[in-house]
């Protein structure tokens, strides 16, 4: 196999995935967010076979496994569920104008493309474009989680950008311990799952300005 | 012999499988004592034998101080837990099902602390953090109140993210080193990479400091990152709130100082020490200003640890010998101070069933060992003589006039703004007519006059060897 054909392959994969990304980030309905978070999932699972290959690391077989299916099946599945058990299955979110919201999104493709790229002389090409597309794909999955309003899209957000983290750990070539860490995160991120379904929390707490949580803490009302 | 270090590791992880099957809640708080004080003396007795490295884990003047100081302060903090849960169960907040996993989950922040601090390798050192954040998230959600479950989700959403970024910086930090090590475990290694850092890619180095900073700088509790923090001390239970301030804070610092001393060793790099001192002048000021504005008394001193962490920040970004030894012996004496706080706290929320400020009042009449306790804590955190605080405080006011004048003016109106915040709220607490509840109180008082034992001696008298010790961590620091 021609080096060229691993790189084609590799950055295929990879664009596939930050393509997804943009995708959810105008996705309205939950439903549709849930099915395009699998997919995304599932181009992870063949982006890492596929550095498992290149590299010629078994090892990473286990990762794309996990990676296939903890988020591509069962936790789409069980978030359906839990989708319908809260009776939000129907909602439609407002999305913040979904034209502003995908410039913002290209924006920080090119600035994860801009700070990548130049730096690292050393480093390949191949990983370089790799941690491009991871960044970018981390940094789309955290603006997701801020235009978001409901707990469970937002949870989709965070998973996203944890697909972003598994291809840059898959892509540096030789990490030890790339098995055990994509594990650890399918951990974190079934507790976060669990929870959503055991405190059944709908919205996501309106802001993370301190001042406007006053008025969840029982400090309204009495200001001197 | 067996090394204590593996000790630190062991009796944690043993203690969570035991604690979690043990239905009795009386034998847990027993149990879970017992695990903390075994650690602690593994903790301590790491000073009998000889530094260690491996790959993975290593032992060096800079973590072993933290460790006793970690392991000491979950100790100390479990005995208070103990008659602290006693009274929850009583008027019910908690139920002894909730009490089983609460000891399990301490004894896992524990040891999740314990591997951040001994690890040699970033990766560990990252799960470390990881599963410490992880088990407090759970315990800050544990009373199942609406207020609890919103501040355990922010704080777990906020630290997710935080946790996420510095994993992404972690493999930065990896591809630079491997260039130079080769692939495998000895391109993860703290130890070689600070030896080999001169030979790194500078640019990649700054790329990847940048994510840890604000990855762990979310955990650190730096203004902007710091969303998380007054939430989960607030509503988590009281021992939660004195082990997040005293050591969780510490140990995200800690993995922010490992990458600052490979970005020393290399001379190409960002200045790191500016952007220290630019986050913890921010974070300084904002806290103290926002101490101003509290209406619960566990907010007021989660603003406070902001506040302090901002401090320590600025003195290890200033670096050089002084500033850099005041800056370990400010976080020795935050831990101390602010857990002492907090025990004084939670026994005085207990018996006043609020956490309104405006709520507590008179206490001096009411409780006035509870009063001297908290005086002499928030007279210790506000950083007046004779208190180790101050110590700390001085040398750093001292050493930045010298150097940055103008830093050490933001400093000082940094300092004073808390200063007076704190007093100001401690009259309303201590004195005036007594309100609510008064009566007696199941309390006990040892841990809290320890740890104020402990930051009036290091005020009056820091022992030689200890003087030694700070400055020997304080010239590898850089």
């Amino acid at each position: 196999m021609t080096p060229a054909i691993g790189f084609d392959v590799a950055h295929l994969l990879a664009g596939s995935m930050l393509v997804l990304s943009f995708v959810l980030l105008y996705q309205a309905r939950i439903t549709a967010v849930l099915n395009v978070f699998a997919l995304q999932a599932i181009a992870l699972s063949l982006s890492v076979a596929w550095q498992s290959l290149i590299q010629d690391a078994p090892h990473l077989l286990v990762t794309a496994g996990i990676a296939l299916l903890v988020k591509g099946i069962f936790i789409p599945t069980a978030l359906h569920r839990i989708v319908r058990r809260l009776g939000i299955h129907r909602e439609i979110e407002q999305v913040i104008s979904a034209g502003p919201t995908m410039l913002t999104g290209l924006g920080l493709v090119a600035l994860s493309i801009l700070l990548v790229m130049p730096v690292g002389e050393n480093v390949s090409v191949l990983v370089r474009g790799d941690l491009a597309f991871a960044l970018a794909i981390i940094l789309l999955g955290l603006l997701m989680m801020i235009t978001r309003r409901n707990a469970v899209t937002q949870i989709v957000g965070f998973m996203s950008l944890e697909n972003g983290l598994v291809l840059a750990v898959t892509g540096a070539k030789g990490m030890p311990l790339v098995v055990e860490f994509s594990t650890a995160f399918s951990i974190l991120i079934a507790f976060i799952v669990f929870g959503i379904f055991v405190f059944r929390i709908r919205e996501r707490f309106d802001s993370v300005d301190v001042s406007a949580l006053d008025q969840f803490r029982g400090e309204r009302g009495d200001r001197a | 012999m067996i090394n204590p270090l593996y000790a630190i590791l062991a009796i944690p992880a043993f203690a969570v499988v035991v604690l979690a099957v043990i239905p009795g809640y009386r034998i847990g708080a027993v149990l879970n004592m017992l695990a903390s004080g075994l650690t602690f003396m593994a903790g301590v007795s790491l000073l009998l034998v000889e530094r260690y490295r491996t790959d993975i884990l290593i032992i060096d003047d800079f973590n072993i101080y933290l460790v006793i100081l970690t392991t000491f302060v979950a100790f100390t903090t479990s005995i208070f837990s103990a008659s602290y849960i006693s009274h929850e169960l009583e008027v019910g907040r908690l139920t002894p099902t909730f009490l089983r996993f609460y000891h399990a989950l301490y004894q896992a922040m524990i040891g999740a602390m314990n591997v951040a601090l001994v690890a040699n390798n970033v990766g560990l050192l990252w799960v470390g953090v990881e599963v410490a954040t992880l088990s407090t998230v759970m315990m800050v959600g544990i009373y199942r109140t609406p207020e609890a479950v919103e501040a355990a989700w922010k704080y777990f959403i906020l630290g997710s993210v935080g946790i996420a970024l510095a994993f992404f910086g972690t493999i930065l930090v990896y591809l630079v080193a491997q260039e130079v090590s080769g692939e495998g475990l000895p391109a993860m290694a703290w130890d070689l990479m600070v030896q080999n850092s001169s030979k790194f890619d500078p640019k990649l180095l700054s790329l990847a400091f940048v994510f840890l900073l604000v990855g762990y700088g979310t955990k650190v509790g730096l203004v902007p990152f710091h969303a998380w923090l007054p939430d989960a001390h607030a509503e988590g239970p009281t021992p939660i709130s004195a082990v997040l301030s005293g050591l969780l804070l510490n140990v995200a610092l800690y993995a922010l100082l490992r990458f600052k001393m490979i970005m020393a060793a290399n001379p190409n790099t960002i200045n790191v020490g500016l952007v220290l001192v630019v986050f913890g002048l921010g974070s300084l000021v904002f806290a103290g200003f926002m101490l101003y504005r509290r209406r619960d008394i566990k907010r007021l001193f989660a603003y406070s640890s902001i506040e302090h962490m901002g401090i320590i920040t600025f003195a290890f970004g200033m670096g050089g010998p002084l500033a850099n030894f005041a800056g370990l012996l400010h976080m020795t004496m935050h831990s101390l101070t602010k857990s002492a706080i907090f025990f004084a706290v939670g026994h005085i929320a207990q018996v006043k069933g609020t956490q309104r400020l405006a709520d507590i009042k008179g206490l001096s009449a009411s409780h006035p060992v509870l009063a001297v306790g908290l005086a002499l804590g928030v007279i210790a955190i506000a950083g007046l003589p004779p208190f180790g605080v101050f110590t700390s405080e001085f040398m750093l006011v001292s050493s930045s006039f010298a150097r940055q004048p103008w830093l050490a003016v933001v400093l000082v109106f940094g300092l004073m703004v808390a200063l007076g915040a704190l007093i100001l709220r401690l009259q309303g607490v201590l004195f005036g007519e007594p309100s609510g509840p008064s009566g007696e109180v199941k309390a006990t008082y040892v841990p809290l006059f320890l740890h104020l034992a402990l930051v009036l001696m290091a005020g009056l008298w820091l022992p030689e060897p200890v003087v030694r010790w700070f400055r020997a961590v304080a010239a590898q620091l850089g």
